[in-house]
């Protein structure tokens, strides 16, 4: 045996475990659910059969399908850059020479520590109308209560809310790390020259912070896809699907309705779709990431 | 020598096989999923009820896994099913039938009585509660766990209104009368929930208007029928005309915690509510039945008994026993006072605690009488998908996205559509 194919077969030992893990869990389910969505779904009386495209073709025709596609994106622009900015506002804040800084930050980080669900249930009393807070402080105000969840003009905007307040403290984590590692000469230079802090701010500190701005992004524009728990709490989609997304519709298919194969070709979509998104960000935006 | 030892362990190996299975062979063993849809301890209950059972039948074992709610429980038991796992019998969701027949997965009943005493037994059941349980001419589902809607109200704001508290409303304009009396700034008239179920409450109100929502074959719909428009057109006037509910949508889960606090003088809500509003309640309250527009009407709602086909005929028998057990008077007595749920049969309420606890607690026995003005739950082939069909033109109705009219003549044409290779 030669030196190199004992290295090569080193190498390819060393990846195996890996690459087990990733093949069955990852690359042999979506090529499955791929395959999947070519056939019908089967029943006892009515076995499954090819259909090729058919159920692609379903998708065009699908109202709720339309729907759930524009509430998602809605969904992901409503959160992802409120998210992102609030995180950005919080970790300059708490990065700052603050009395009681540790239990400020620990706020600030709290409601990422709650699960999903126990969020969705707290903000659900929030959101009822007439016993809720947000109506009590309405009250205060003599403003009239409103049915926050209960209409589908304001069911969106308010599940968005929600997300934003708990994902925002766990973005506020990296940038946080990421500002402690800044060199702080670069800012004393600044200091120097007479920079303001809006100028400090636009040209040093976010410029330097662009490979965190990456990282969460990204991490920000999957989670505004595979974030639902709250609607088995809050809305179950509704009214009339104002607040279902791609993902939960796509669980109503396959555990609801027992349409494995619909559900298979929406997830189809939903893998498509992040993956465009997530190959974009890279190459979009890996120019502008200035990395040291 | 080799040899030897390779004889030697298959040996060893077999009668280990043997003796593990030799035991097992004496006792038939049944495997039994179930949901819990209410709050409170009730697998503790159900799990003394099987205790009893195994005491009294010694010769079977009965293996009785909690498994959520009647959607986790459904898609375990036939995930157990399609992975080769043993399951006998299961209790799930009534309206389950079609997609359950569809899978191939039950046998009806029929197929499993012998005696006459079994065949009496299976009429022994109020016959709105069978409702969902049969359809091809068979038998498929027995009633356990099931449920109505009822009508709870607050008797101190009734007296706040200057309303008679032991007159409840009893027609659909008493309903909208006295619900804008109970209305002022701080609470409202009257609340029926739309989210979570809201086909549920909408069969109650069409029953009353003279209609149900399917045949008896789960084949049709009704949505569009004008009795049906009318009611929807009468939920939505609650709100928008009568001014005695919240506009849009009212959220299921809160609403106990809203009449429990006085923001509405009456909810419309499931009996399995009852014995939670009992210990919260502080104030005075009543529950009525629902009111009526032609007539009284509620659908039923809740779990039945399926055996499962992938089993032997000793387990099949087994399994049946165990039905018997658990739907006895004796058992469903214990379970209504527990939990809420009706007794399923006439026989349970001539049990002397059952008679001994509506005596003590009327509103127990509003559901009951209600039963006679019980209708079935939506249930079709392609159940799921035609619920939501209903349940989206429901909600979009109330939110005023869409005319009732409008939204139940769309539903009813993509009903049309789903159900149409069943026909």
């Amino acid at each position: 045996m030669t030196a190199h194919r004992r290295t090569l077969i080193h190498g390819w030992l060393l990846l195996l475990p890996a690459a087990v893990l990733l093949v069955g869990f990852t690359h042999y389910p979506a090529v499955a659910t791929f395959l999947d969505s070519l056939f019908s779904t089967g029943t006892v009386i009515r076995p499954s059969r090819f259909v090729g495209a058919g159920n692609y073709r379903l998708l065009l025709d699908d109202p709720v399908f339309a729907k759930v596609l524009l509430n998602t994106v809605l969904f992901a622009l409503g959160t992802v850059p409120a998210a992102i900015a609030l995180a950005l506002v919080m970790a300059l804040w708490v990065n700052r020479r603050l009395p009681a800084r540790g239990l400020v930050r620990l706020a600030y980080f709290t409601p990422t520590i709650l699960p999903m669900i126990a969020v969705a249930n707290i903000w659900l009393f929030f959101y009822t109308p007439g016993i809720g807070l947000l109506d009590q402080i309405g009250a205060r105000f003599g403003l009239p209560g409103h049915n926050w969840l209960g209409d589908t003009d304001t069911v969106l905007g308010c599940l968005m809310v929600m997300t934003v307040w708990k994902e925002a403290g766990f973005f506020m984590i990296f940038y946080l790390a990421a500002l402690q590692t800044l060199p702080p000469e670069l800012f004393e230079a600044a200091r120097l020259e007479g920079a303001g802090r809006w100028v400090v701010f636009r040209r040093l500190t976010f410029p330097l912070l662009m490979p965190t701005t990456l990282f969460v992004l990204i991490n920000a524009v999957l989670n505004s896809f595979k974030l639902v728990d709250h609607l088995f709490i809050l809305t179950k989609g509704g009214p009339d699907n104002a607040s279902n997304l791609l993902l939960y519709y796509i669980y109503e298919t396959a555990f609801s309705f027992f349409d494995t194969a619909y559900a298979a070709t929406l997830t189809m979509v939903l893998l498509a779709l992040l993956a465009v998104l997530g190959v974009g960000q890279f190459l979009l935006l890996d120019k502008r990431v200035h990395y040291r | 020598m080799m040899k030897a030892v390779k004889t030697a362990v298959l040996g060893a190996v077999c009668a280990g096989v043997l003796g593990l299975t030799a035991p097992a062979e004496a006792k038939t063993e049944l495997t039994m999923y179930y949901p819990v849809a209410v709050g409170g301890p009730l697998t503790a209950v159900v799990d003394s009820m099987i205790a009893d059972f195994e005491a009294a039948n010694p010769e079977i074992d009965v293996n009785a896994i909690y498994a959520g709610n009647y959607n986790d429980a459904r898609i375990k038991a036939l995930a157990a099913l399609n992975a080769g796992e043993p399951a006998q019998l299961s209790v799930m969701f009534s309206i389950d039938i079609y997609d359950l027949i569809e899978q191939d997965a039950i046998v009806a009943f029929d197929d499993v009585v012998k005696t006459d005493a079994d065949k009496a037994w299976l009429e022994s059941f109020y016959p709105a509660l069978m409702e969902n349980g049969r359809t091809l001419g068979k038998t498929w589902g027995v009633p356990f766990q099931r449920s109505t809607i009822v009508m709870y109200y607050n008797k101190d704001a009734f007296r706040d209104a200057g309303l008679d508290p032991e007159h409840p409303p009893a027609t659909w304009d008493e309903l909208a009368e006295m619900g804008k009396k109970l209305t002022t700034d701080d609470r409202w008239g009257v609340m029926i929930p739309s989210t979570g179920y809201p086909y549920w409450m909408f069969g109650a109100l069409t029953k009353q208007n003279g209609q149900v929502l399917m045949d008896a074959d789960g084949k049709e719909t009704y949505f569009d029928d004008p009795a049906v428009i009318a009611a929807l057109d009468y939920w939505r006037a609650l709100a928008t005309e009568h001014k005695a509910m919240p506009e849009g949508t009212i959220e299921w889960g809160t609403l106990r915690q809203n009449f429990l606090e006085g923001k509405t003088a009456i909810m419309w809500h499931s009996t399995g509510n009852l014995t939670a509003v009992k210990k919260n309640a502080g104030f005075d309250f009543g529950v009525a039945m629902l009111p009526a527009s032609v007539q009284r009407g509620t659908p039923t709602g809740g779990g039945n008994f399926y055996l499962f086909k992938q089993s032997t005929d000793a387990e099949k028998a087994a399994a049946l026993k165990l039905v018997k057990f658990m739907t006895s008077p004796e058992r469903s007595a214990q379970w209504s006072m527990e939990t809420g749920y009706i007794g399923i049969s006439p026989a349970a309420y001539q049990t002397q605690a059952l008679k001994d606890y509506v005596a003590d607690f009327p509103p127990a026995a509003v559901a009951r009488d209600q039963l006679e003005f019980a209708t079935a739950e939506l249930s079709t082939y392609q159940t799921g998908r035609v619920r939501k069909l209903l349940d989206d033109a429901i909600q979009a109705a109330l939110t005023g996205a869409k005319s009732p009219e409008a939204a139940l003549t769309e539903a009813q044409a993509e009903a049309d559509r789903l159900l149409k290779p069943y026909r």
